[in-house]
């Protein structure tokens, strides 16, 4: 895949923007991709999450917002206890999650369940589904 | 000993086996539990977005109750209650100026929470102030031969500085289990993320983490695994229906709250159990092993 880097992207409001929402030093990162190999999600993501970091610091917020990642990432928070440099992934990946919510772009189509499945599903799933895919 | 006890939705709704079966082992124990006056839903994720404060108006609100039930601590069943409670409170403990604005947030409540409550798990109670080697003396029907794999999930455990136990090989439920004359088995998923609330509309990956997850378990013999959360009972028991049918090869393997395992050990009877909520029966196995 061929990306573009350009100091334009670097210094996307963007990069700025999942910075303060995640709390994180994003250039802290010096891509040793524990995170990924400890991850469980990794076989369904399409950008593994040391690669979000990566792409967060290049200000590749296309394919960030984009990206399947975001959504599959169920925030285990394993790849947080495991970074050698302290950066929370977790945090990073819901900034980016929180950037599109916040635009009202939801990920979960509620109405889209059957009445089956909302019998069935227990509230404690109902409610961290919508805290997390919703706005 | 009298503790005030924090219950959250689920243990009203589907985990009231894991409520019951608790509440009667406490019982058994000489743990008298009062439950929280006007309790909450704590909103069972913990907000990780820095400027969310919203979302930590329902879990503090929480204890506020606590200190109005003249109380300082508050215990909970279930792991994302546990997580999401211990994380906003630490949260408002490490940033006045945060808990103030919740505070005002919450003008109509009579006092202003100022994060003096500690908030515990059972699994903590029973470990440092009950200590298991007395639960030991409580046991009427010791576990024997069980084969028992302890699935700890995420969020007793993580992140680690609010975990109840070794982040990355936790032995709580295990050591548990042994002092009640369970045989603890080891595996390497206890710890695995089990998919949590993808389960509302990302079937297969529950599927696949369930899937992963019991067979790693069966192949260290495993006869039952136990959980402390309602949603890892949820995808690891009611889910297995989806994992057969994406993996034809699956064996269904019982999956019981600890609290379950705790009350046969402790006597209680079998209502109490109610094993109606779970949906792969663990009956045949118990009543082989004679404990039911």
């Amino acid at each position: 895949m061929r990306i573009n880097i350009s100091q334009r992207k670097i210094k996307d409001p963007f990069v700025v923007k999942v910075q303060e929402l995640s709390g994180q030093n994003l250039l802290a990162c010096y891509q040793c991709g524990k995170c990924s190999a400890g991850c469980p999600a990794v076989s369904q993501m399409d950008i593994l999450p040391n690669q979000i970091i990566r792409y967060a610091q290049l200000g590749l917020k296309d394919e960030l917002l984009q990206s399947k990642s975001i959504w599959i990432c169920a925030s285990c928070m394993t790849c947080n206890a495991r970074c050698p440099k302290g950066i929370n992934i977790a945090e990073v990946i819901e900034a980016i999650r929180q950037i599109l919510l916040r635009k009202r772009e939801d990920y979960l189509k509620i109405e889209e369940l059957s009445d089956e499945e909302k019998t069935k599903l227990p509230p404690i799933a109902m409610v961290s589904s919508m805290r997390k895919f919703t706005s | 000993m009298k503790i005030s006890y924090y219950p959250g939705c689920t243990l009203k709704n589907n985990a009231k086996n894991f409520e019951e079966s608790a509440l009667c082992s406490l019982n058994s124990i000489g743990v008298e539990v009062e439950e929280l006056p006007r309790w909450n839903c704590c909103g069972t994720v913990f907000s990780l977005a820095t400027d969310d404060l919203i979302h930590h108006v329902a879990p503090i609100r929480n204890l506020i109750r606590v200190k109005e039930s003249n109380t300082d601590r508050v215990m909970t069943l279930c792991a994302m209650c546990y997580n999401t409670l211990k994380r906003a409170n630490e949260r408002v403990k490490a940033d006045s100026e945060s808990l103030d604005k919740i505070n005002q947030f919450m003008y109509r409540e009579k006092i202003d929470y100022e994060g003096d409550v500690k908030i515990l798990h059972l699994l903590e109670l029973l470990r440092d102030e009950i200590k298991f080697e007395n639960i030991s003396k409580k046991v009427t029907k010791p576990l024997k031969n069980l084969k028992v794999a302890n699935y700890y999930g995420c969020l007793l455990v993580r992140p680690k500085e609010i975990g109840l136990d070794d982040v990355e090989n936790p032995t709580i439920l295990d050591n548990l289990m042994t002092a009640m004359g369970a045989d603890s088995i080891d595996f390497p998923y206890k710890t695995e993320c089990c998919g949590a609330y993808q389960t509302v509309n990302n079937l297969e990956i529950i599927a696949e983490r369930t899937y992963h997850i019991l067979t790693s378990a069966q192949s260290q013999g495993a006869e039952v695994v136990t959980v402390s959360c309602p949603l890892c009972a949820f995808n690891l028991d009611h889910r297995q229906e989806e994992t057969v049918q994406k993996f034809p090869e699956f064996k269904n393997i019982p999956i019981l709250y600890f609290t379950q395992l705790m009350a046969i050990a402790l006597g209680c009877p079998e209502k109490s159990l109610r094993f109606d909520l779970n949906s792969i029966d663990p009956k045949p196995i118990l009543k082989e092993k004679g404990l039911i």
